[in-house]
């Protein structure tokens, strides 16, 4: 029988639980020089002097650096149509950007000694007036980058999509697109902008071997990526840069691109020719760690007033912190998946992304999707309230139906597979729907002062989206009889060693722990994209997979010439006793037997796999939340989070189990507690995490997670990624029932997060 | 997150800590760390030396005064909470101790560290003004007591004169009604605003707020309606009266001012519920 789909326990837990990980901090490097740098106080100034002779002469302090030192050429980024003007530099030169941005390094025998040495940095800024709002980014009154002209990092036009339904009205032309509709919605949402918070902060250590090679440990989330950039910065070929991520502990997105503090250890350590390291403090994580979300958003939403929605339009406003990285780019993905799971017959979508003097923003937990729905989730509840329609009956009328698969959505993405409807309607029932609604409404007629609301979420997602390539896995079987796969991609949580070693063991039929499992370590794996996205299963996983069946092949062709019999009647012993000839128990050969005697043959049991899927995979599902709001505090209590899941089909479902309740917590998070506050002068007001209020269990209910599995054709073991579909639906759903349980007192929206100040003065002001 | 270099002393006795005290004035003691060491980390707090009250084992006890309780100022939090003793003799102490922090901060955190270093926005130090607690602090001049109500003079500042270290806090037994209506978005962090009621030894409630000023403060117009005969719901509405809260990324002062009188007004309810079914 196979393991495939059982709740396997974590292989990669004993150690992290016991003897605990090996984090790039816990690599040993005697001799290190540390690391500390300056950050600057200030949002927007020139940089007019950097006095370094104090900190010189401190104690442990070894040398001070700057841009000038450093003549490094800044960073380029691999995204379409950012302006070269707008590339970050490794240490700020004439000017500083964001409070937090790094403009000169201290290099010390200690990391106390780095610290006291920064200190002691005197650098002379020229204040220049901060850019934080969008609309002051937008207006182009102060630029960041004068050369580039504008704050503009990156534009999507509006291209109103041609309309795929027969006899609707035109669009374009003279016409709006919501010509036909009845009633009409609009509304300004604000999808805040959020600290990553992984628990493991950045940080990086490197050794120049005596052999002229580099070995860097990074936390990132992609290896390969890190030594690309290692390697274009250095003016060196990959191969002479080593890139190890260990145990990472988290990333969320965040630990998924190119950071000039990072990457100078592994330059600085190339140059002195010495170990170098650094770590950053929690509070430093909090200003040069990349943010994400901060999205503001414009949308219409158009329709008949008994339920069918025929246009939606959503403009986007990004903002891309104090240099475009991946935030240039969310909005392709915010417009990828605009109409969500919606046969909504006219979208239009357009966006600017735009430079501000804040933290640059990256990838967060969804990218860009979570606020796609966001923005569509919110419009159908505020449609629903406009017609007087239960949310989930309008949403039942207007969701894609399980027949219309593959799916065009009007923005052009192509859904594989997908049953909305029957998410939405195991979600009322386990919820008992009605009867919460029921209970709503006995709690108004006697003017309760602690409302209840209910709020839905109907999401659909993209994973694994194709233009970001495949990955690379190989196994090879051992003469010992244990097996090793390797993979381009980089768990920093997630389970990865569990899940192939599981896909290896059901293929070959070994223990689970006769498989070792092999990633980030550039060395050690011939290529790989990385860890992000929802990824990783649908592509390193598969081709693990694959790679594991070769083998099978390899081993069956050999057994079939040491037994003499025909390979077609050979099969793999599911009890780990290798191959042998079906119905014949002495006509076996055991793993270690084909290992060594395909060793001696000098072929060895082994075999690589590079899988490319064909295209995306969209996970989807639906999200309840009840919450009950005291109407005297503003105060907010979650009280259910119910969530039916489809990621195609569960390899282990307790690691699903995991990637979802923690993907829920965050969702929950952002709904109701998590902001990144910049004020008008660009100082990060929330830079600690008492002062970010990241989530605790304290603050969560026991979620109620259910499963539906429809596995995708765009892979063989049909698997959706389901690494972010728990923020997805449920920030939104939590949303809506903030909104819905205070409905009947005349609030039409409320922005994240539901603080309780502002539930409070949304109740003063309309009643 | 690197504090600046400093001293570090591990003292045995209260003598020796108020000698170290007295001979260095940017000295600070270590009482449990929770308030002062995360200043440090920041370098807003950089004290030449820490004098570590963590071995002078004669500070940590919950005593039988008589007609009060006696807690020696290193108890910690989590003791406090679960002593029997504290919870028949001043039920709201060991309630207010479980609502500290986090677990990890309770078993760390000293009642007479957070009521010495006087936040107003942290439970305890409200918690014994309306408790009409008594402070004994010993020092080179010897051992004098402080009523509570004159120990907090303003923002994280005390009437402790140099060289003082707060030995024991007398809590006053309380057999009446008592409440503690902490609002707050995390169950880990200090309260936007907290009420505290007691039941003061002339029998009438006493009213205590938390994070409503500079300093923690009892609401004297609220005690002074009550006292005049005022009901709940009237006296509580003036529970921010006189006071100018203070305003950060939770809540404005306009929005505190609402919350205490939400909180004084249940806290008052509850406190009168407890005192009925005693």
């Amino acid at each position: 029988m196979s393991i495939l789909g059982n709740r396997v326990l974590r292989v990669e837990d004993p150690k992290l639980l016991t003897a605990g990980g090996t984090y790039v901090d816990d690599v040993e490097l005697p001799g290190a020089v540390e690391l500390c740098y300056v950050r600057s106080p200030h949002a927007h100034a020139g940089v007019v002097s950097i006095d370094t002779e104090a900190a010189r002469r401190a104690p442990g302090v070894l040398d001070v650096l700057t841009a000038a030192d450093l003549a490094l050429a800044p960073i380029v980024q691999h995204l379409p149509g950012i302006p070269a003007e707008m590339a970050r530099p490794f240490l700020a030169g004439d000017r500083v950007r964001f409070v937090g941005e790094a403009v000169a390094v201290v290099l010390a025998e200690t990391r106390a000694e780095a610290a006291d040495g920064a200190a002691l940095v005197e650098v002379e800024y020229d204040p220049l007036p901060a850019v934080v709002a969008l609309e002051h980014a937008a207006s182009g009154e102060t630029l960041l980058f004068p050369a580039a002209g504008s704050n503009v990092a990156a534009r999507i036009a509006p291209a109103p999509a041609p309309s795929s339904a027969p006899g609707a009205a035109a669009p374009g032309a003279e016409g709006s697109i919501f010509d036909d509709c009845e009633v009409v919605v609009s509304e300004r949402f604000v999808n805040q902008r959020l600290a990553p918070c992984p628990l493991e902060v950045r940080a990086a250590a490197a050794v120049l071997g005596e052999d002229g090679r580099l070995t860097h440990w990074s936390t990132s989330q992609t290896p390969f990526a890190v030594r690309q950039a290692l390697a274009g910065a250095l003016g060196v070929e990959e191969g002479k840069i080593r890139v190890i991520a260990p145990d990472v502990g988290g990333g969320f997105g965040a630990k998924n691109g190119d950071y000039p503090d990072e990457l100078l250890v592994g330059v600085l350590a190339h140059r002195l020719g010495r170990p170098v390291r650094w770590c950053e403090t929690r509070s430093e994580s909090m200003l040069a760690l990349g943010h994400g979300r901060a999205q503001q958003q414009t949308i219409t939403l158009g329709g008949s007033r008994d339920g069918r929605l025929r246009a939606y339009r959503l403009e986007v406003v990004q903002d891309c912190g104090a240099y475009p990285l991946l935030a240039s780019f969310l909005p392709h993905l915010t417009r990828a998946m605009a109409s969500g799971t919606y046969d909504i017959e006219r979208v239009e979508f357009e966006s600017v992304s735009l430079v501000t003097t804040t933290a640059p923003v990256v990838a967060y937990r969804g990218a860009g999707r979570p606020e796609a729905a966001a923005a569509i989730e919110r419009a159908v509840d505020r449609f629903a309230a406009e017609i007087g329609m239960d949310p989930a009956e309008l949403r039942r009328r207007n969701l894609v139906g399980p027949q219309r698969f593959p799916f065009e959505n009007p923005t052009g993405t192509v859904y594989d597979c997908g049953d909305y409807a029957a998410a939405l309607e195991r979600l009322l029932e386990a919820s008992d729907y009605d009867s919460i609604r029921a209970e709503q409404a006995a709690r108004r007629s006697c003017g309760e002062t602690v409302e209840l609301g209910i709020g839905l979420a109907v999401y659909v997602e993209i994973t694994g989206a194709a233009d970001l390539g495949g990955e690379w896995s190989a196994v090879e079987m051992l003469p010992d009889g244990t097996a090793v796969v390797r993979t381009g991609t980089s768990a920093h949580g997630q389970g990865h060693a569990t899940a192939w070693s599981m896909l290896v063991s059901d293929a070959l039929g070994i223990p689970i722990d006769a498989v070792r499992f092999v990633q980030s370590d550039t060395d050690l794996v011939a290529r790989g994209v990385g860890t992000f996205g929802s990824r990783s299963l649908q592509t390193g996983g598969v081709a693990a997979r694959q790679a594991a069946e070769r083998v099978v092949e390899l081993a069956r062709e050999l057994a079939g010439e040491l037994l003499e019999a025909d390979p077609a009647d050979l099969v793999v012993d599911p009890g780990g006793g290798g191959i042998g000839v079906v119905g014949t128990p002495t006509a076996r050969r055991s793993w270690a037997e084909l290992a060594a005697a395909a060793a001696e043959r000098g072929t060895p049991l082994r075999a690589e796999v590079d899988f490319t899927p064909p295209g995306g995979t969209f996970p989807f599902g639906a999200h309840l939340a009840v919450v009950e709001v005291d109407t005297e505090t503003g105060g907010v209590r979650l009280v259910r989070l119910v969530a039916v899941d489809d990621a195609g089909r569960i390899l282990n479902p307790l690691l699903a189990d995991g990637q979802v309740h923690g993907g829920l917590a965050q969702g929950v998070a952002q709904a109701l507690l998590e902001e990144f506050v910049y004020d008008a002068e660009g100082n990060p007001l929330t830079t600690t995490l008492a002062d970010y209020l990241f989530v605790t269990a304290a603050e969560l209910p026991s979620f109620e997670s259910l499963r539906m599995e429809t596995p995708t054709p765009r892979n063989p073991l049909g698997a959706k990624g389901i690494g972010e579909s728990g923020t997805i639906g449920s920030t939104v759903a939590v949303q809506n029932a903030v909104v819905d349980a205070l409905a009947g007192r005349g609030v039409r929206h409320l922005d994240m997060p539901l603080s309780p100040e502002r539930v409070w003065q949304s109740l003063a002001a309309t009643g | 997150m690197i504090p600046a270099a400093f001293e570090y002393r591990r003292v045995g006795s209260v003598a020796e800590a108020i000698a170290a005290l007295s001979a260095d004035e940017d000295a600070k003691l270590l009482a449990g760390g929770h308030s002062l060491l995360p200043l440090m980390k920041l370098r807003l707090a950089v004290p030449s030396l820490l004098i570590d009250l963590g071995g002078v084992p004669s500070l940590s006890y919950v005593r039988d005064g008589g007609d009060h309780l006696a807690i020696g100022a290193l108890t910690r939090h989590c003791d406090v909470e679960r002593s029997d003793l504290v919870r028949r003799s001043a039920p709201l102490l060991a309630y207010v101790a479980g609502q500290v922090g986090d677990p990890q901060v309770r078993h760390r955190g000293t009642i007479g560290g957070s009521i010495a270093h006087g936040d107003p926005a942290s439970d305890l130090p409200a918690a014994v003004l309306a408790l009409e607690a008594t402070l004994v602090v010993e020092g080179p001049d010897g051992e004098r007591t402080i009523p509570a109500g004159e120990l907090f003079l303003g923002f994280l500042e005390t009437s402790l004169r140099p060289g003082e270290v707060l030995t024991e806090i007398r809590v006053p037994r309380s057999p009446g009604g008592w409440s503690f209506q902490k609002f707050n978005r995390r169950a880990q962090d200090w309260a936007i605003v907290g009420a505290v009621i007691a039941t003061a030894p002339s029998g009438r409630p006493n009213v205590a707020l938390v994070n409503m000023a500079a300093t923690p403060v009892r609401a004297a117009a609220t005690e002074s309606a009550l006292a005049a005969g005022a009901g709940t719901e009237e006296a509580a509405r003036l529970a921010a009266d006189g006071l100018e809260p203070p305003s950060d990324l939770n809540a404005s002062p306009e929005y505190r001012r609402h919350l205490a009188s939400v909180l004084v007004r249940r806290g008052l309810e509850e406190a009168a519920a407890r005192d009925g079914a005693a």
